[in-house]
C-alpha cells in the first residue's frame, strides 16, 4: 500500500514550514520532507541548536526563525528529516531516499518549497578550491562555527553585506570587500525607491549593515571589474580592477556572491510552465493566485517560486497552507487576505533591490575561456561555438559538449548556459530555455534502487 | 585558513586520507575538513585539477568524496561520526577500487 497525505511539503525552510503549521493546524494530514537533519531550511539553518554568542553574531533576523521552527515543531505536521526528493511522478507519487532506503509517499497537494540557490559566479579561477559561495561561508558559520580568516568577499548584493557585518561580528572580518556594482546603479534604481520605502525597514537594515562593515575598517573596493582569482592548488589572492587602477589582495580564501535565483528542479521536472524573469535575471514558474504551478497539484512557495526573501517566503508558505484548507473545505476565516497584504508589503523592497543588485555584466557574459559548467570543466567559448553549429538551446547544447551532464546536474551552471546562449543568439533566455530535468533528481545508489519499495499492480498503474 | 571560534561541542574523531581530523559533533564532513584545513576534497572529472566545497548546500557536489568506501558523497550532506575513513575519490580510482 502506498500512504497517502493531504499535503505533502518539500523543503524545511520559512516557506516550507509555515506551509506544513497552517495547513496541519487547519486538520489537513501533511507531511514535510527536507534534506537537511533540523529545520530552518538554509537562511534559519541550525538555528534551534545556535547557542547565545552564535545567535549575537547571527543577528536578529536570523533568530526570527525559531519561532517559525518551534511552531512548526508544535503543529500535527509530520516531520521527515534527512529525506532527499528524487523523484515525483504526475501520478502524485513521491520517491525519496532517506537512512539509506528509498520510500513513497502519495499526496493530494504538493507544495515544493525548495528555496534558492546562488547565481553562477563564472569568473577565472572560480572553481579553485578556497572559492565558495557567500551563502557557503554563512552555512559554515551557522553550523559549525567555523570563519575563514584569511578572506576576501567579491559580488554584490544583500548577502554579501550581511555575511560581512556577521564575520566581523565574529571577530573574523574579512580582508576586503570587492563590490561589483557598475557605476551609475543608484541612478537606474533611484524610481524605484519610493516604492521601497514601504517595506523601509530593509533598506535600514542594509545601510546599517554596509555601515558596520565599514566601521570595522575592513576596506571597501567599490565598482570592481575584470574579478580573477589566482592560484595553482588553491586560492592565492584575488586580482580586479577599481578606481582606475588593477589590485592584487593575497588571501587563501574568496567568497562569491552576485545574488540568489529559485532552485526550479521540482517544478522543471514536472515541465511546469517557466518565465524568464527580466528583472531578477532568472527563470521562475509560472504561478496563479494560490501559488498553483502550471500542474494544478503542484504548488511553489517561498524563492523557489520567484526571489522575494524569508519573511516573504514564510508569508506564502502560510497562505498557500491556509488556502489548501479552504480549498478541502474548511472554513475561511479572512487570515488570508490579511497575509496577502501583509506580503505585498514586504514585497515593496524588490525592485528597488533587484534594479540595484542587478547581476554584474561580466557574470553573465563571461570571457570565452572562462568555464562556466563546473562538472564538466566547458568554458563559455565552447558554449558559444556550439550556437554556431545551430544548437538553437541548452539541451542540444549540453548533448553536443556536456553542460550540465555531470553530477550537479545543471543546478549550478544551469542558468548561466541559457543566459550565454540567448546573447548569443541576440534573445531573451526564455526563447533558448532550460535544460530538461529528469529524474533522479539526485543520484540514488542501485543498492538502493534495486530495493525499490512499491511491487504489483501499483506500480503498473503509474503513467509512463 | 579556516578556524573555529570558541564554544564548540563534542570532539568526533575521524580521518581523511588516512590523517587523523578532529571535528565537532553535528559537523558536516565538509566543514570539519575545512576546519581543519583540507580544501582540496577531490580531482574534477575532466583535467584532474584540485576541487574543494563551493556551495555547502547539496546543490555543487564539488565536495564528493568516499566515505567507508562508499564514492560519490556529498561532504557537505553528511554528519561526521566516529571513525568515518574519509577519501578523495581519485585515490581511490588510482587504486583500482573504484
Amino acid at each position: 500500500m502506498i500512504r497517502e497525505v493531504d499535503v505533502a511539503v518539500i523543503g524545511a525552510g520559512p516557506a516550507g514550514l509555515a506551509a506544513a503549521t497552517e495547513a496541519a493546524g487547519a486538520g489537513l494530514s501533511v507531511v514535510l520532507l527536507d534534506e537537511q537533519p533540523a529545520p530552518g531550511g538554509q537562511i534559519y539553518r541550525a538555528v534551534e541548536g545556535a547557542d547565545a554568542g552564535l545567535m549575537h553574531i547571527l543577528g536578529r533576523d536570523y533568530a526570527e526563525g525559531r519561532a517559525l521552527v518551534a511552531a512548526f515543531r508544535a503543529s500535527p505536521a509530520e516531520y521527515l528529516p534527512g529525506a532527499s526528493v528524487w523523484n515525483i511522478g504526475t501520478d502524485r507519487l513521491i520517491d525519496f531516499s532517506r537512512g539509506g532506503a528509498i520510500a513513497c509517499l502519495r499526496a493530494a497537494s504538493i507544495v515544493a518549497a525548495t528555496g534558492a540557490l546562488e547565481r553562477p559566479c563564472p569568473i577565472p579561477g572560480w572553481t579553485l578550491p578556497g572559492v565558495t559561495t557567500v551563502g557557503a561561508l554563512q552555512i559554515l558559520l551557522k553550523t559549525s562555527a567555523v570563519v575563514e580568516d584569511d578572506l576576501v568577499l567579491a559580488g554584490a548584493g544583500p548577502l554579501l553585506w550581511l555575511v560581512a557585518s556577521q564575520l566581523v561580528a565574529a571577530g573574523a572580518p574579512p580582508r576586503a570587500v570587492v563590490e561589483t556594482v557598475p557605476k551609475g546603479r543608484m541612478s537606474a534604481a533611484l524610481s524605484r525607491l519610493p516604492g521601497a520605502l514601504r517595506s523601509a525597514g530593509y533598506l535600514r537594515k542594509g545601510l546599517g549593515l554596509i555601515a558596520a562593515v565599514r566601521r570595522a575598517g575592513v576596506a571597501v573596493h567599490a565598482h570592481a571589474e575584470a574579478l580573477e582569482v589566482e592560484g595553482g592548488a588553491a586560492v592565492t589572492g584575488l586580482r580586479f580592477r577599481a578606481g582606475g587602477r588593477e589590485h592584487r589582495i593575497a588571501c587563501s580564501a574568496v567568497g562569491l556572491h552576485q545574488g540568489v535565483i529559485p532552485n526550479q528542479q521540482i517544478s522543471r521536472l514536472l515541465r511546469c510552465d517557466h518565465v524568464w524573469d527580466a528583472a531578477q535575471h532568472c527563470f521562475r514558474p509560472v504561478l496563479d493566485a494560490h501559488f498553483r504551478t502550471s500542474v494544478p497539484w503542484l504548488h511553489v512557495v517561498g524563492d523557489a517560486g520567484g526571489i522575494g526573501g524569508a519573511r516573504a517566503a514564510a508569508l506564502q508558505g502560510r497562505i498557500v497552507g491556509l488556502d489548501l484548507a479552504v480549498r478541502a473545505g474548511r472554513p475561511d476565516d479572512g487570515r488570508i487576505g490579511a497575509l496577502r497584504a501583509e506580503l505585498d508589503r514586504d514585497l515593496a523592497v524588490r525592485p528597488f533591490l533587484e534594479a540595484f543588485y542587478a547581476p554584474d555584466p561580466a557574470i553573465l557574459n563571461p570571457a570565452d575561456s572562462t568555464i562556466v559548467c563546473r562538472c564538466e570543466e566547458v568554458t563559455a567559448g565552447t558554449v558559444r561555438a556550439a550556437v554556431r553549429l545551430g544548437a538553437p538551446g541548452p539541451n542540444q547544447v549540453k548533448s553536443l559538449i556536456r553542460t550540465g551532464m555531470g553530477p550537479c546536474q545543471g543546478r549550478v551552471c544551469g542558468v548561466a548556459v541559457s543566459t550565454i546562449i540567448a546573447a548569443a543568439q541576440g534573445a531573451l533566455p526564455d526563447r533558448a530555455d532550460y535544460y530538461r530535468i529528469r529524474p533522479p533528481l539526485k543520484p540514488v545508489p542501485l543498492t538502493e534502487l534495486a530495493a525499490y519499495p512499491v511491487i504489483g499492480p501499483e506500480v503498473e498503474a503509474r503513467e509512463p | 585558513m579556516a578556524r573555529r571560534l570558541a564554544g564548540t561541542g563534542t570532539a568526533v574523531r575521524f580521518s581523511f586520507e588516512g590523517m587523523a581530523v578532529e571535528a565537532s559533533a553535528g559537523d558536516t564532513v565538509a566543514a570539519a575538513l575545512l576546519a581543519a584545513g583540507h580544501r582540496n576534497l577531490r580531482a574534477s572529472a575532466v583535467s584532474g585539477a584540485p576541487r574543494g566545497p563551493y556551495c555547502l548546500m547539496g546543490a555543487c557536489f564539488d565536495c564528493m568524496v568516499s566515505i567507508d568506501g562508499v564514492a560519490g558523497r556529498q561532504a557537505c550532506m553528511t554528519e561526521v561520526a566516529p571513525g568515518m575513513d574519509v577519501r578523495r575519490m581519485a585515490a581511490i580510482l588510482d587504486d583500482g577500487e573504484g
